[in-house]
């Protein structure tokens, strides 16, 4: 993880990056559900993938599936990080 | 023919036979293309020279895929020359004959390596650029063998076979993405891995009556590897004179 690298930041890059997929930016809040985003499993993949190449982070098929909400992703990847 | 992507094709195993004539054929579709070779350097520099003497790109890569961290080194020389792969033909193989019960454990573990893992390996690295740039090809080299009884080859047969099963699901997987996932089954084809296999019966049995060349083999993967094939995606396409038909 890059020294400066804070957990407002790493919210934002999935939450950017979740905006790619799909979904409006102002519609992602933390207790958005993936499903109500309509965010499935292969856009979540996308979402690890850059979540990976930012911050070292991975995050495993059976940990992604467990991932309700946009703030279970950033709090699984905050942990993991620090 | 190829349309505007910027990227390249990566053709493992192509040194020779039938990924030589694939690396061949992806050229002159346009597509630069990435010559992966596990030790024979001069067989992929030749490649390399007759594709760019006849107006293509293309560049050696060296690398064993049956390595697992050779997928991701292989995929980065590739990107670094031509930028991001978004077609892979995973066709590099290997056989080590023998009735089942001779089959030691090295011997299956090799070709199940080289002829499945690093085709796995390869595509989860590829998979990554193609999702992004919302468009891949992906073709793997499997055998009738994979389809039918083949006395003698089988750890061959099972890593063919699960070629097959392998692209059926990737397929399924990233299809929404624009990815395209599929396998050719060659049949009997003249090249070095099939060089000493005894071709007398089998010439006969064939209803084309004669084996089958890389190129006809490459046509098919040209095929699926073009814009015009965005709708084929999970199929295996036997190239066999008729073999299993």
């Amino acid at each position: 993880m890059p020294a400066t690298a804070t957990p407002d930041q790493i919210e934002q890059t999935i939450m950017d990056q979740i905006a790619k997929l799909g979904p409006d930016r102002d519609e992602i809040k933390r207790d958005s559900t993936f499903e109500s985003l309509e965010i499935d499993s292969l856009d979540l993949v996308e979402v690890a993938q850059v979540v990976e190449d930012e911050y070292g982070v991975q995050i495993k098929g059976e940990e992604a599936e467990k991932l309700n909400t946009v703030g279970d992703a950033v709090d699984l990847v905050v942990q993991r990080a620090s | 023919m190829r349309q505007d992507h910027e990227g390249c094709a990566l053709v493992t195993g192509a040194s020779r036979g039938i990924g030589a004539a694939i690396a061949r054929a992806l050229a002159a579709e346009g597509w630069p293309v990435a010559v992966n070779y596990r030790s024979d350097s001069e067989g992929a520099d030749r490649v390399v020279t007759e594709i760019e003497d006849a107006g293509g790109q293309a560049v050696a890569v060296r690398g064993d895929v049956s390595e697992p961290g050779a997928a991701d080194d292989i995929m980065r020389a590739a990107d670094e020359r031509f930028g991001p792969v978004l077609v892979l033909v995973n066709n590099a193989g290997t056989r080590a004959d023998g009735l089942s019960p001779q089959i030691d454990d090295d011997d299956w573990d090799r070709v199940l390596e080289t002829n499945l893992s690093g085709a796995f390996r390869l595509t989860r690295s590829a998979l990554r650029q193609m999702m992004r740039a919302r468009f891949g090809r992906i073709v793997n080299v499997a055998s009738i063998v994979g389809q039918r009884a083949n006395p003698g080859q089988a750890n061959y047969a099972a890593s063919k076979a699960g070629l097959i099963g392998f692209t059926k699901t990737v397929a399924a997987e990233v299809a929404r993405r624009g990815v395209t996932v599929n396998a050719v089954a060659p049949g009997f084809v003249e090249t070095e891995l099939t060089k000493g296999v005894d071709q007398n019966g089998f010439v006969d049995a064939i209803p084309a009556r004669r084996v089958g060349t890389p190129e006809e083999v490459a046509a098919c993967v040209r095929f699926l590897a073009s814009d015009e094939a965005g709708y084929v995606t999970g199929t295996t396409l036997t190239v066999d004179g008729g073999l299993t038909a």
